[in-house]
C-alpha cells in the first residue's frame, strides 16, 4: 500500500507484467508512472464513452451522410447520385411533406397538452396527504409501461370499434360504433391521447422543482395580500420556467422521433393521416429497400432537430427566468 | 371497479402511509373534515382511476374466456374467471416455440446490456467529474448530445454501419454499443451523484497510496451504490422494452425477444385469440411493474434528480 502502484487493477498489473517481462525495471516503472498519471488515468477512464460514441454515433453518421449521397439498396453496392435524394424528397415525395405535417401536428399539440397536464397535477399532488404516495404512483404508472409494446397493442384494442371506449360510452348511453383509428378526422387524436397519458415523469420532475421554492417567497406575497391566483402567476411558474424548459425541450425531440406507438398502432393509417416521419423513414429504408433515401431522410430530421433545439434557445431569454440575471 | 381499486391502493399503502405520518401534526389541529378535502379527494382519486384502467382493463380482460373479451368490454371484471388465456399464450403461436423462449430472450438481452451499461458508464461518470484531463469538456457535450439524441434518429445511420460490420441478425447491435456506456443518461445520472460525494474521500485515499483507478474502485463505486441500482432499474426496463432494435436486427423467430413476438402474435393477420395476446401483454408488462412496485424510490429519485423520460 506504501507505494502507488500496489493499487492498480490486477489486471492492468498482470498485463504489463507479462509484456515487460524482458525489459528494465525502470521501463516498467516509466509505464506505470504513465498509467498513473492525472491526465492518462482520465483517457483511460473515458475510453468506454470515447470509443463507443466515435465507434457506435459519430461514424454511423457520417457513413449514412455519405449513403444520402448515393442510391442504395442495401444489398447490392452504393451508386453516387449527388443531391438527388435530396431534390427528390422536397419535390416528389408528398410523403414526406406529409408526415412531416402529422409529426409537427403531433409533436405541438401533444407536448404542450402533456407539459400541461403534469402541471396541474403536481400542483394538485403538492398537497400532502396519506394518499399522495397513491396518487403520486397512479399517475407515474402509465409513464413507465407507455412505450411497451403492450400498451401499443392495448390501445389498438381499446379504440376498435368494439373497443373499451366504444362501449365504456355505451354505458353512458352514447351508442357508439365508431371506428376512432379508421377516421382520418380521429385517429391522429389516438396517438395525442396516448402520448399525454404519459404525463408522470415530467409530472416527477415538477413536483421535485416546486418542493424547492422557498415557503418564505409564498409567506412574503400573502402577507403583501397577493391571492394564491396571484402567486402561482408571479412566483410558482416563473421560478419553474427552466424545469419547464428542459421538459419541453427533451419532450419535443421525444415527439418529433415517435416511432414505435405509431408503427404498431395504425402504421400511419387511415390515408396517412398518422404517418409520422420516422415510420416513412423506416418503410422507405427497410421495405422499400430505399436505404439511401432514408439516410437522406435521417439527416434532414437530424437538421430539423438541432435547428428546433436552437430555436428554443433563442426563445429562452423572453421567458425563461435566469437566477444570476 | 372495486377491486382495482382495492389492489392498487394495497399496493402503494405503504408509501401512503410514510407521507401521512410526516402531515399527522398538521391534520391534528384542523377541523376533522373540510369539504373541500372531501372534493380534492374525490377528484384526484378519481382522475387517478381514469389513468388506471386502460392497464386494468387489458389485465382483467387476460382473465376472460377469450370469445367474451370485446362483448364484454364495458365490463371490467370478468364473470366467469379462466387460466385458458395464459395457457394458450404460453404455447406460443408460431412454429410453436414456446413463449418462455421470447422470455429467456429479452431476459438475456437486458441483463447482459444493462451490467454493460452500467460499469461502463460508472467509470466513465468518475474521469468526467474527478478527472483533470485535456478534452473533458468536449466529452461532457459529447455525452450530453447523446442524451439529448433517441435511438431512432440513428436507426438508418446504425443499421447501414452494422451491416458492413456484420452485425445484423444477431444480438450484437443490441448488446455491444451498451457496453460503451452510449446512453449518455446514465452517464449523467452517476455523473450527479459522484458530486455529491466528499472530495475528501478521494484525498484521504490518495495519501494512503491508492491510484486513481484504485480510488474508483475502492471509494467511489462501493459508495456509488444507489445510483447503480437506479441506473440498472432504467437501463433494464428499456431494454426490456426496446421494441425497435429488435424489429431492425432479430429476424430469426426462435431469437425474438419479447417486444417484438408480443408484435407478431397481435398482428391482425396472424392471431385472432385476443384472449392470449392481452394474457400474453400482461406478462410482458410484469417485469417493469414488479420494478416499479418494489424500486418506486429509486425511480423517482432517477426522473427528478437527472430529470429525462421515464
Amino acid at each position: 500500500m506504501s507505494h502507488a502502484t500496489a493499487t492498480l487493477p490486477s489486471s492492468a498489473r498482470n498485463g504489463s507484467g507479462a509484456k515487460t517481462n524482458g525489459l528494465s525495471f525502470r521501463k516498467e516503472g516509466a509505464l506505470r508512472a504513465l498509467l498513473h498519471k492525472e491526465s492518462v488515468a482520465g483517457y483511460v477512464c473515458a475510453f468506454p464513452f470515447i470509443f463507443g460514441f466515435l465507434m457506435f454515433m459519430i461514424v454511423p453518421m457520417i457513413l449514412s451522410l455519405w449513403y444520402s449521397f448515393t442510391d442504395y439498396n442495401i444489398i447490392g453496392e452504393a451508386s453516387f447520385i449527388g443531391l438527388d435524394n435530396y431534390v427528390e424528397m422536397f419535390t416528389q415525395d408528398d410523403l414526406f411533406w406529409k408526415s412531416l405535417g402529422v409529426t409537427f401536428l403531433f409533436a405541438l399539440v401533444s407536448v404542450p397538452l402533456k407539459l400541461v397536464f403534469a402541471l396541474i397535477v403536481a400542483m394538485l399532488l403538492l398537497r400532502n396527504s396519506k394518499a399522495s404516495g397513491f396518487y403520486r404512483a397512479a399517475y407515474y404508472l402509465p409513464s413507465i409501461l407507455g412505450g411497451s409494446v403492450a400498451i401499443a397493442i392495448l390501445w389498438r384494442q381499446m379504440f376498435a370499434t368494439d373497443g373499451v371506449i366504444n362501449q365504456v360510452l355505451g354505458v353512458f348511453g352514447i351508442d357508439s360504433k365508431f371506428a376512432w383509428l379508421g377516421d382520418t378526422r380521429t385517429a391522429i387524436w389516438t396517438l395525442i391521447i396516448l402520448a399525454v397519458w404519459q404525463f408522470g415523469s415530467s409530472m416527477l420532475i415538477f413536483l421535485a422543482s416546486l418542493k424547492q421554492i422557498p415557503a418564505e417567497l409564498y409567506e412574503a406575497a400573502s402577507v403583501d395580500g397577493a391571492s394564491k391566483w396571484t402567486q402561482f402567476w408571479k412566483i410558482t411558474l416563473p421560478l419553474l420556467t427552466p424545469t419547464i424548459f428542459f421538459n419541453l425541450v427533451m419532450q419535443m425531440i421525444n415527439g418529433f422521433l415517435a416511432f414505435t406507438q405509431c408503427y404498431i398502432i395504425t402504421q400511419g393509417k387511415p390515408m396517412n393521416s398518422t404517418l409520422f416521419y420516422m415510420v416513412h423513414m423506416y418503410d422507405e429504408s427497410f421495405t422499400n429497400y430505399h436505404a439511401g433515401y432514408g439516410a437522406a431522410m435521417a439527416w434532414v430530421m437530424l437538421v430539423l432537430v438541432g435547428a428546433v433545439t436552437l430555436f428554443l434557445f433563442a426563445t429562452k431569454r423572453f421567458w425563461v427566468y435566469d437566477e444570476e440575471a | 371497479m372495486s377491486a382495482a381499486i382495492t389492489s392498487a391502493s394495497s399496493a402503494s399503502a405503504g408509501r401512503a402511509n410514510r407521507a401521512g405520518r410526516a402531515n399527522s401534526v398538521n391534520s391534528a389541529n384542523r377541523p376533522r373534515i373540510k369539504p373541500g378535502r372531501i372534493v380534492y379527494h374525490v377528484l384526484v382519486f378519481a382522475f387517478a382511476l381514469v389513468m388506471l384502467y386502460p392497464i386494468a382493463w387489458m389485465v382483467f380482460s387476460s382473465f376472460k374466456p377469450t370469445n367474451t373479451v370485446f362483448s364484454t368490454a364495458g365490463q371490467l371484471i370478468p364473470t366467469e374467471w379462466t387460466l385458458d388465456n395464459y395457457a394458450n399464450g404460453f404455447k406460443g403461436f408460431e412454429e410453436s416455440i414456446p413463449f418462455y423462449r421470447y422470455i429467456g430472450n429479452s431476459l438475456f438481452i437486458a441483463v447482459t446490456a444493462t451490467v454493460g451499461t452500467v460499469f461502463s458508464s460508472a467509470i466513465v461518470a468518475y474521469a468526467l467529474s474527478r478527472l483533470h484531463f485535456k478534452g473533458r469538456k468536449v466529452l461532457f457535450t459529447a455525452m450530453m448530445i447523446s442524451m439529448m439524441l433517441p435511438a431512432q434518429v440513428l436507426m438508418v445511420p446504425q443499421y447501414l454501419w452494422y451491416q458492413k460490420l456484420g452485425w445484423t441478425d444477431s444480438y450484437l447491435p443490441l448488446i455491444v454499443p451498451y457496453c460503451f456506456a452510449i446512453q449518455g443518461f446514465f452517464i449523467y445520472l452517476m455523473m450527479n451523484f459522484i458530486e455529491g460525494i466528499p472530495r475528501s474521500l478521494d484525498e484521504a485515499a490518495q495519501i494512503d497510496g491508492c491510484s486513481y483507478y484504485g480510488i474508483f474502485a475502492r471509494v467511489i463505486f462501493p459508495l456509488l451504490t444507489p445510483a447503480l441500482v437506479t441506473g440498472c432499474i432504467f437501463s433494464f426496463m428499456w431494454r426490456w422494452d426496446d421494441f425497435l432494435g429488435a424489429l431492425l436486427y432479430v429476424s430469426d423467430s426462435a431469437k425474438l425477444p419479447v417486444a417484438l413476438a408480443l408484435k407478431m402474435f397481435a398482428d391482425p393477420s396472424s392471431s385472432s385469440d385476443y384472449g392470449a395476446m392481452f394474457a400474453m401483454a400482461s406478462v410482458s408488462i410484469l417485469p417493469s411493474v414488479l420494478i416499479f412496485l418494489f424500486f418506486q424510490k429509486y425511480l423517482v429519485e432517477g426522473v427528478s434528480t437527472s430529470g429525462l423520460k421515464g
